[in-house]
């Protein structure tokens, strides 16, 4: 077997493999009668191939199928969230910028525990509690966080009391409206407003400096 | 065929998991017999089939239309096996001694294990010789033969399967073809 062509082994499995051309076979054909050691290995493996062909198919079990169905991950909320957001790239962007913000909001109100009052002249700041003396008229907004503010005189403007408590007096006047804050609903409903109306304070106040 | 398939695997997408039920339905003995001749023992061929199965269903998204799903679904399996052969392998030190028994190490135990005696060997009827064949084949070698021979499949499509060059996928079926010989011809 030593002296024969080293093609001839290849021939034998192209040959099995179903890929041989015509010229080639022929010369396997011519070889495989003159050669009795390449006639026996061309049979051994002929041989081989068919005896692993006569393998039996071989049934899953009954209850394959429930068990591969019990098996699999549950499926409703979590793949169901994942392939909505798969589809919906733009509003599952607009979720979480929606989610986002309304946790910073929402951290700065459980953080701010500060007293601070808007900066008006006549108000009297005494401790956490500012005073609107009698007799006095207050042109401008005025916003308490953490504080009590009393009303004896009168505020032309609007008036926000966060986490805090307000007394009117009975000459207190308020010409604008007037709000206390303390829900972190409302908390988050007045900051929205807050930035809205910025904005529109910004774009305005541009427009004037154009002018 | 294609086109059924298909069908389900949108429904599936869609979050309908009773139409993967369908598609489960229809491969299982394919599926559990590849495993079958990989693994030689029907309760982990019997796993492993709903492992790849379970896969399946998990990466369904990633799984190209276009192509054909039988491939995709045999890689999955082809892969586990081979995993699951590879790890079987060094659960112990070949030559730790067997417990109870004197001088007796590992080694031993697995040629009486694997390679059985020539009387016995020749006794055996058909299907199980053909099985015991099957197992003395390294995984590279059992694979392309089982894919090859009992599932019949083109070696184009077997290349697909395994993920490898078709030049070495007829490189593997040449080798195994003559590693099949002469395992057969020893006796």
């Amino acid at each position: 077997m030593n002296t024969c062509p080293e093609q001839i082994v290849h021939y034998m499995h192209a040959y099995l493999d179903g890929d041989i051309d015509h010229h080639d076979e022929q010369l396997l054909n011519e070889h495989l009668q003159q050669c009795k050691s390449c006639e026996e290995l061309m049979d051994d493996l002929t041989d081989a191939v068919q005896f692993i062909e006569q393998a039996e198919p071989v049934q899953a079990p009954t209850g394959f199928v429930d068990g591969v169905m019990t098996r699999l991950p549950k499926e409703k909320s979590q793949a169901g969230i994942q392939r909505w957001l798969r589809g919906h790239p733009f509003l599952a962007a607009a979720a979480m910028f929606f989610v986002l913000m309304s946790a910073s909001l929402f951290t700065s109100y459980g953080n701010d525990q500060q007293f601070s009052v808007t900066k008006q002249p006549n108000l009297i700041v005494e401790g956490e509690t500012v005073l609107v003396p009698e007799g006095e008229v207050i042109k401008g907004d005025i916003v308490v966080k953490n504080g009590e503010l009393r009303i004896e005189g009168e505020v032309d403007g609007n008036v926000t009391v966060i986490r805090g408590s307000k007394y009117m007096a009975s000459t207190g006047v308020i010409t604008g409206t007037s709000a206390e804050i303390d829900q972190a609903f409302d908390w988050l409903w007045y900051k929205i407003k807050e930035t809205v109306k910025d904005v529109f304070n910004v774009s305005e106040r541009e427009k004037k400096i154009e002018e | 065929m294609d086109q059924l398939i298909n069908k389900r695997i949108n429904e599936v997408l869609k979050g309908n998991q009773e139409a993967f039920e369908e598609i489960v339905t229809l491969f299982q003995h394919r599926l559990y017999h590849v495993c079958y001749r990989m693994l030689g023992n029907r309760q982990e061929a019997e796993d492993i089939a709903q492992e790849a199965f379970v896969r399946a269903y998990i990466n369904i998204h990633t799984f190209d239309q276009k192509r054909k799903f039988s491939t995709w679904l045999f890689r999955i399996a082809t892969n586990l096996c081979i995993d699951r052969i590879r790890k079987k392998k060094p659960d112990y030190y070949l030559d730790a001694n067997v417990p109870g028994t004197e001088g007796l190490t590992m080694y031993s135990q697995i040629a009486s294990d694997r390679e059985l005696p020539e009387e016995e060997v020749e006794k055996m009827e058909t299907q199980k010789r053909i099985q015991y064949e099957i197992g003395r084949l390294s995984d590279r070698y059992r694979s392309v033969i089982i894919l090859r021979y009992i599932e019949e499949l083109p070696l184009k499509e077997i290349s697909e399967i395994l993920e490898l060059p078709l030049g070495t996928v007829k490189t593997r079926v040449h080798r195994g073809r003559a590693a099949l010989r002469k395992q057969m011809g020893d006796l």
